[in-house]
């Protein structure tokens, strides 16, 4: 059938959210897209997947890691014989996209911000290179094609429960595949909203000069109702939890308003914070590159900037 | 043990924005003039990872690989200043601006091989040239060995590894027989500066030289052409919030935004 094959996962019986943007992608090249699932309640995730989208979909039951999954990928490309295969580049481990397109002979773009066919039907795609210093874009020179899409690249498709299609079980041997053994997951406990939902995002960075300045942004954040992350360099510093960092390498966030303080925009910061419908910056360099993309923007010192700022919105939302 | 660490020199990526230009005819980078390359930083706290496991046993021996189009010579070098044993450069114009993962793929395997004897393979998450992140997938993959990415802590010992892979909300610990590869992140934290002993050692040991001929590996044609590489544009107009002091500033800006309806 020569279609779109998306690898995505069931998280507690539902498909991912990363998973239904990448079948979105999919819909967009022109499909028919095929969604392999894989993870606990897969059947479930695959009548998401059917919804949201997808034409057919594979399952595989079972909370799996990226081994059984690169086969899981191998099956269903052989069942489908996709021209394209996309998935989400923190699929599972975030190793699973380049493990799967190695065993498939397929070239990998990784971390898309958008991908199309050309008139040959080639696949082409951009995405952000040299840290996010520069956009690239390419075009595959063969078949199958494979791309991993950065989060929220793309959004997904509006849930259509009339729409049907098949479901294909698939049975991965896990244990001649698993070499891999998790001994222990140690999950920090999240106090508040998650960063990637968070309609309002206070960002931290180097500028703030310490770890105590975090418990301002915290008190804002609560006051907004939205949720705390940082620049590397604040992570590196050990002044807040590497699960905070903000960028390229950390977590990608698309709120309605990204507050950054003492965060100088670095460009690999930026990737993972572009996609804010409105960004305000507290930066004492007038020359900091996060007023590029700023709506509004203070150059003080965020020690004078904040307090009364958060005073002042105290004022406003009493009101609210 | 043998270790093999894979390196990669790359354009500094602390280069300021103002002198990362971009040739879009040629859609390359324009090398920064004064400003030299470096080892990619996750390479660097692969090294530093690797360091880490030689001293807690004995009988580690840490052998680097670096493949590229050329070298600054000084800048290959810092792995052995920080203490590893062995450099490897493999030095052929195949490796020109565009990215070619699997041929990349195809060089380091065979260099692994022909090292022999490698337990442990070691290297950074990506690169931050072209953020890739799927060579050392692909040499686990071809290598048919097992691969645990995205690590903030490597220990080896009972012929397995151990480490600590970095996950969203915390870390895992994950156990995988050697021979492995592994991917380390800057969670493991910083690499260390070589001391004047480290320098002085590595000015005199020579790199072992390979050629693709030596690997038995041929030049293969990029899976995707790179068509265009440009600047991002951002071109939104910040409106600058500005009031008697700085105090007065704050106050303004959270006006600003509540009659911009942001708040």
């Amino acid at each position: 059938m020569a279609g779109v094959l998306v690898l995505g996962e069931a998280l507690e019986g539902a498909a991912a959210a990363s998973t239904l943007e990448a079948i979105a992608a999919g819909r967009a090249l022109g499909g028919p897209v095929a969604a392999a699932i894989i993870g606990d309640g897969a059947k479930s995730a695959a009548q998401d997947a059917i919804a949201h989208g997808a034409d057919s979909a594979f399952v595989c039951e079972g909370g799996l890691g990226p081994e059984a999954a690169a086969a899981f990928a191998e099956q269903t490309a052989a069942a489908s014989a996709p021209r394209v295969v996309l998935g989400a580049k923190a699929l599972l481990d975030g190793s699973v996209m380049a493990r799967a397109a190695y065993r498939l002979g397929a070239g990998l773009l990784q971390d898309c911000a958008s991908v199309a066919l050309d008139a040959d039907g080639r696949l082409t795609a951009t995405r952000p290179v040299y840290g996010g210093n520069a956009m690239a874009a390419f075009r595959a020179s063969g078949s199958p094609a494979a791309a991993s899409l950065r989060a929220r690249a793309y959004e997904a498709l509006e849930r259509d429960d009339s729409r049907a299609g098949s479901i294909v079980p698939i049975e991965v041997d896990a244990a001649a595949h698993t070499r891999l053994r998790v001994v222990e997951r140690v999950r920090r406990p999240q106090e508040g909203v998650r960063l990637e939902d968070a309609r309002v995002v206070v960002g931290g960075g180097r500028g703030l000069g310490g770890p105590e300045a975090f418990a301002q942004l915290e008190e804002l954040a609560r006051l907004l109702r939205g949720a705390v992350g940082a620049s590397r360099a604040a992570c590196d510093a050990g002044w807040v939890p590497p699960s905070y960092q903000i960028g390229l390498t950390g977590r990608t966030v698309a709120p309605d308003l990204y507050l950054a303080v003492g965060i100088s925009g670095a460009s690999q910061h930026m990737a993972g914070c572009s996609g804010a419908r409105d960004i305000v910056a507290i930066n004492k360099d007038a020359g900091a590159n996060i007023f590029k993309e700023a709506r509004f923007g203070v150059v003080g010192d965020w020690r004078q900037v904040l307090p009364a700022f958060v005073d002042q919105l105290h004022e406003l939302l009493s009101d609210r | 043990m043998k270790i093999a660490v894979l390196a990669k020199q790359v354009i500094d990526p602390e280069t300021p924005l103002s002198a990362f230009k971009i040739d879009s005819d040629a859609k390359r980078v324009v090398t920064p003039p004064n400003l030299p390359p470096v080892i990619n930083g996750f390479d660097e706290q692969a090294v530093e990872a690797a360091l880490r496991v030689k001293e807690a046993q004995a009988d580690v021996f840490i052998a680097v690989i670096t493949a590229g189009a050329s070298f600054a010579p000084d800048v290959v070098k810092k792995p052995l200043a920080m203490g590893a044993d062995q450099l490897v450069l493999i030095e052929d114009p195949a490796f020109d601006a565009n990215p070619n993962p699997l041929f990349a793929v195809d060089v380091l395997a065979a260099a692994i091989r022909r090292l022999g004897g490698v337990e442990l393979v070691i290297a950074g998450r990506q690169a931050s040239d072209w953020d890739n992140a799927q060579v050392p997938v692909g040499v686990a993959e071809a290598l048919g060995w097992p691969i645990a990415t995205v690590c903030q802590r490597v220990e080896a010992r009972d012929g397995k590894v151990v480490v600590e892979r970095v996950t969203p909300d915390g870390h895992e610990v994950v156990e995988a027989p050697l021979p492995t590869v592994v991917t380390v992140s800057n969670e493991l934290g910083n690499a260390r500066y070589p001391n004047m002993r480290g320098i002085m050692a590595a000015k005199r040991v020579e790199p072992t030289r390979w050629s693709l001929d030596d690997l038995g590996v041929q030049p293969r044609e990029p899976a995707f052409e790179l068509t265009d590489l440009r600047l991002p544009e951002t071109a939104k107009l910040t409106e600058f919030i500005e009031g008697e002091d700085d105090a007065d500033a704050g106050r303004k800006l959270a006006a600003a935004m509540r009659e911009a309806n942001l708040l």
